[in-house]
């Protein structure tokens, strides 16, 4: 093992050994020491040493050095998703920090290996991602900084717009049916003397044959149904040039690396604090080491007014989880019973707490995990409320303690990572060419400015003109750009 | 591995200083954070670029937080929850005074936004050899006339032994179109360093203790900014009342003196210390000149214009005179200068009434791009 010190190792060696007796299950994992300046540099470019050249990992990079030169800020750990894992341990940490980073990235790598949500993640990231290094700096050779950069932006731009579960379908082409309706055409009610001049039957079979053609015509509607990948679309089916095209590919592939990552980011760390300070106060530390431990966790669960944390969160949730499966807390009968008392103190006995964290982290994701396993009595427990912006009293005020608000506010934030979804409902919009987007709108607004902008963007990828068919102040509308002129039309 | 983010951060303050990529400038934000000093707590100023993306409006959304309160209560504003590793933010920072903390570096670079250099002519020996192109690197494309033949080989080489083609029986090495490598140059960035600037000004009785500072506020902060854009940038420093002599940074920035005033020693003094050390041919010669307007003698006055015109002018890429207002100085050499040289083209004239003036004449003087 390079980069590590003997004695650091040794460490390594032992809670790996730890953690595979619990049960934890990780690829091979390499650990590496750097100090503050290379770690800061490695989470600019989000834990991959090599990428592509962008000013974005530049701005990155200067807010972590910065607020890490005003002890604003310091990062422990950094863990990539990969066979073999990565991780970086910072260099001047002590010995109890460094235990405790070490046994929380053994947890993470365990996630990562068995989450269902990463199994279609590419294992081998670190070699892609510089490959995407070395593609997008051969075509900076040849196109000029200025203008791969500006179209990488174009394409970063619509990053979210993409479908995280499109890696896990597989559409099978529903055959056209055989039998299909005959297309019918509707006559005018007329008495049957007349019928031959109010319903003549040229113009009927005219009428028959331009529904036929329609009905062809949506057939072949592209998309047939509205499409959530935007990217990979536009991938397939904007006019770009080949090297616009790569670049196109390269953002989308990277997007879909990271979503599992945003779409467990409480279970993913919730896992990995259970199980370091599981590891450390069970196994790992001496008892001269534990106060220290406990101030360390202690200030990675700081709990905020505005903002869950979602180590504490999914660190509880699991805890809960255990506990309740141990005594038996869960099902029908629990379900059913209405006696605060009998409840608290429901006891069955079946210690099958264990088996069920390992069970949960393998089959859910973030919003199944809160929506499964949130209890009134855990919302109440961790004093949770929602809150929002009061244009009343202009000030952000707490709403609401109710469970149900509570619940639905965090799967709200939580869905689509709390991004507005986006289709793609026609590429051929009023037969001009013209892409036709659609916002479902669920109660919030998008940003305008941000909006044009962005659907700019998307004029400069799909090269007519664009449109989404969005909600403003609860009307319907029709945001519209060519490129250099944007409008707002009725919808 | 380190030059790479340098690289990128390098890109990224360009675009937010403005140099390039205008199109974005409406997205950067000039965020903040909250920080601390010893006691005291500071703003560290953090710009921040966006990516425009469909995104939801800010105000109308609320979320789910932690914590004691009554439903209707207020939240404090605080920043958000801190990152993975739950570092140390300061809290609460409605509680203290807020010291506004700027990097110099970054505050010369923000008044640079609105400022155009001063353009550096290409004299003198150092500057010529400076700007040449060297043929140090290695790049993927090129002309055939600069093709590497070893290295293109070499490369050839590489990829027939990793693909198992390579046969050494029979050494044959043919490169493909990816194995081909070029010579290519890299452009000396070193920026140029045959420029002084020569700062006068005036200490003489009738400029009082608020004129001096305007002074010296001006003249520190074009000295920031010019050196923050060339890197060793001479300056030389002269104070005058009626006898002009040369001292270091630190005293013209600090010094009370009091007496008459003979712009003209300052002039000679200048002169001298270019001729001596400053051949025109070989330097960029940029001397700032800051007093009252209020000269001792009409005579003087008339040295003073006859040197400009023989002597300081024609060295001078552009001679900057910036005139302070002051309630006992006549104010009257400024308006001598306008009567004898009139657009001229390398002397530029500022008038700086008060503080909040400051700004307009560092745009005065160095907004034009001479």
């Amino acid at each position: 093992m390079l980069g590590l010190p003997r004695y650091m190792y040794r460490i390594v060696e032992e809670i790996e050994r730890h953690a595979k007796e619990v049960g934890l299950d990780f690829y091979t994992t390499i650990f590496e020491m750097v100090p503050y300046d290379t770690m800061n540099e490695i989470a600019a470019y989000q834990g991959f040493p090599t990428r592509y050249p962008h000013w974005r990992f530049g701005m990155q990079y200067e807010r972590l050095s910065k607020s890490y030169t005003y002890g604003l800020h310091k990062i422990y750990e950094m863990v990539i998703n990969n066979d073999p894992c990565y991780a970086y341990l910072l260099e001047g940490n002590s010995l109890v920090d460094q235990k405790m980073v070490i046994a929380h990235v053994f947890a993470h790598c365990d996630f990562f290996k068995n989450n269902q949500w990463f199994a279609a993640t590419n294992r081998k990231m670190i070699d892609e991602m510089a490959n995407h290094g070395a593609r997008i700096r051969r075509s900076i050779e040849r196109r000029g900084l200025e203008n791969v950069e500006r179209f990488l932006d174009v394409c970063l731009s619509i990053d979210n717009l993409i479908d995280v579960h499109s890696p896990f379908i597989r559409r099978e082409r529903i055959e056209s049916d055989a039998d299909e309706e005959p297309v019918q055409v509707s006559r005018i009610e007329a008495k049957p003397y007349m019928e031959e001049y109010v319903n003549p039957p040229q113009v009927l079979e005219a009428e028959r044959k331009r529904r036929e053609a329609e009905r062809e015509h949506a057939k072949q509607k592209l998309p047939a149904q509205p499409v959530k990948d935007v990217m990979g679309f536009l991938v397939e089916h904007a006019p770009l040039e080949p090297y616009e095209r790569n670049l196109l590919e390269m953002v989308r592939e990277e997007a879909y690396y990271f979503a599992p990552q945003g779409q467990t980011k409480i279970m993913n760390e919730g896992w990995a604090s259970f199980w370091h300070s599981r590891l450390l106060t069970g196994r790992v530390l001496s008892a001269a080491e534990i106060v220290d431990f406990a101030d360390n966790h202690s200030m990675t669960m700081q709990t905020s007014p505005q903002k869950l944390n979602p180590y504490k969160l999914g660190l509880d949730l699991f805890r809960d989880i255990e506990d309740r499966w141990n005594r038996g807390a869960f099902g029908r009968e629990y379900e059913d019973c209405d006696d605060i008392v009998a409840r608290e103190s429901w006891n069955r006995q079946l210690d099958l707490g264990l088996g069920k964290i390992f069970e949960v982290r393998r089959i859910y994701n973030d919003i199944t995990f809160i929506d499964e396993f949130l209890t009134p009595e855990f919302a109440a427990r961790q004093m949770m409320y929602t809150f929002g912006y009061n244009p009343k009293t202009s000030r952000w005020e707490i709403f609401s303690r109710q469970f149900e608000a509570i619940k639905a506010q965090i799967l709200r934030d939580l869905t689509n990572f709390g991004q507005p979804e986006i289709y793609v409902e026609d590429a051929n919009h009023k037969n001009r060419g013209e892409l036709m987007l659609k916002h479902t709108h669920a109660g919030v607004d998008l940003q305008p400015d941000y909006g044009q902008a962005t659907l700019a963007n998307l004029v400069r990828i799909w090269r007519r003109p664009v449109n989404l068919r969005t909600v403003v102040g609860d009307k319907r509308r029709i945001w519209h750009h060519d490129g250099t002129e944007f409008k707002e039309l009725p919808g | 591995m380190a030059e790479k983010i340098r690289r990128d951060q390098g890109r990224f303050r360009e675009i937010v200083r403005g140099t390039v990529r205008k199109n974005l400038k409406k997205y950067i934000s000039r965020g903040e954070m909250i920080g601390q000093q010893g006691k005291k707590q500071v703003r560290i100023p953090m710009p921040q670029i966006d990516i425009p993306n469909f995104r939801f409006g800010q105000r109308e959304q609320g979320g789910v937080g932690q914590g004691e309160g009554e439903e209707g209560q207020p939240l404090s504003p605080g920043e958000e929850g801190d990152g993975p590793g739950g570092g140390k933010a300061g809290k609460d920072p409605s509680e203290h005074e807020l010291d506004v903390e700027v990097e110099l570096e970054e505050l010369a670079q923000i008044l640079g936004e609105e400022l155009e250099l001063p353009k550096i002519l290409p004299k003198g020996q150092r500057r010529i050899r400076a700007a040449s192109d060297k043929y140090t690197g290695i790049a993927r494309i090129g002309p055939e006339s600069l093709r590497h033949f070893r290295r293109t080989y070499r490369e050839a080489l590489k990829r027939q032994i990793a693909s198992g083609v390579y046969d050494p029986q029979r050494p044959m090495v043919i490169p493909f179109k990816e194995d081909l490598r070029y010579r290519s140059w890299k452009e000396d960035v070193q920026p140029q360093s045959n420029a002084v600037i020569v700062y006068m000004m005036d200490v003489s009785g009738s400029m009082g203790e608020e004129q001096k500072e305007i002074v010296r506020i001006e003249s520190f902060w074009i000295d920031a900014w010019l050196r923050s854009q060339y890197k060793g940038i001479e300056s030389r420093y002269i104070i005058h009342d009626a006898d002009a002599r040369e001292v270091d940074r630190e005293t013209f920035f600090r010094t009370k003196e009091s007496g008459g005033t003979l712009i003209s020693s300052a002039y000679r003094l200048c002169l001298q210390i270019l001729t001596k050390d400053y051949p025109a041919d070989e330097w960029n010669i940029y001397p700032f000149h800051f007093s009252d307007g209020d000269n001792w003698s009409p005579d003087d006055t008339r040295k003073c214009l006859k040197l400009l015109e023989d002597e300081l002018l024609p060295r001078a890429n552009v001679f900057c005179y910036g005139q302070v207002y002051s309630p006992y100085g006549s104010g009257r050499f400024l308006k001598d200068l306008r009567g004898h040289f009139d657009d001229h083209e390398t002397l530029i004239l500022s008038e700086i009434r008060n503080r909040d003036a400051i700004i307009g004449s560092i745009k005065d003087f160095l907004g034009k791009g001479k």
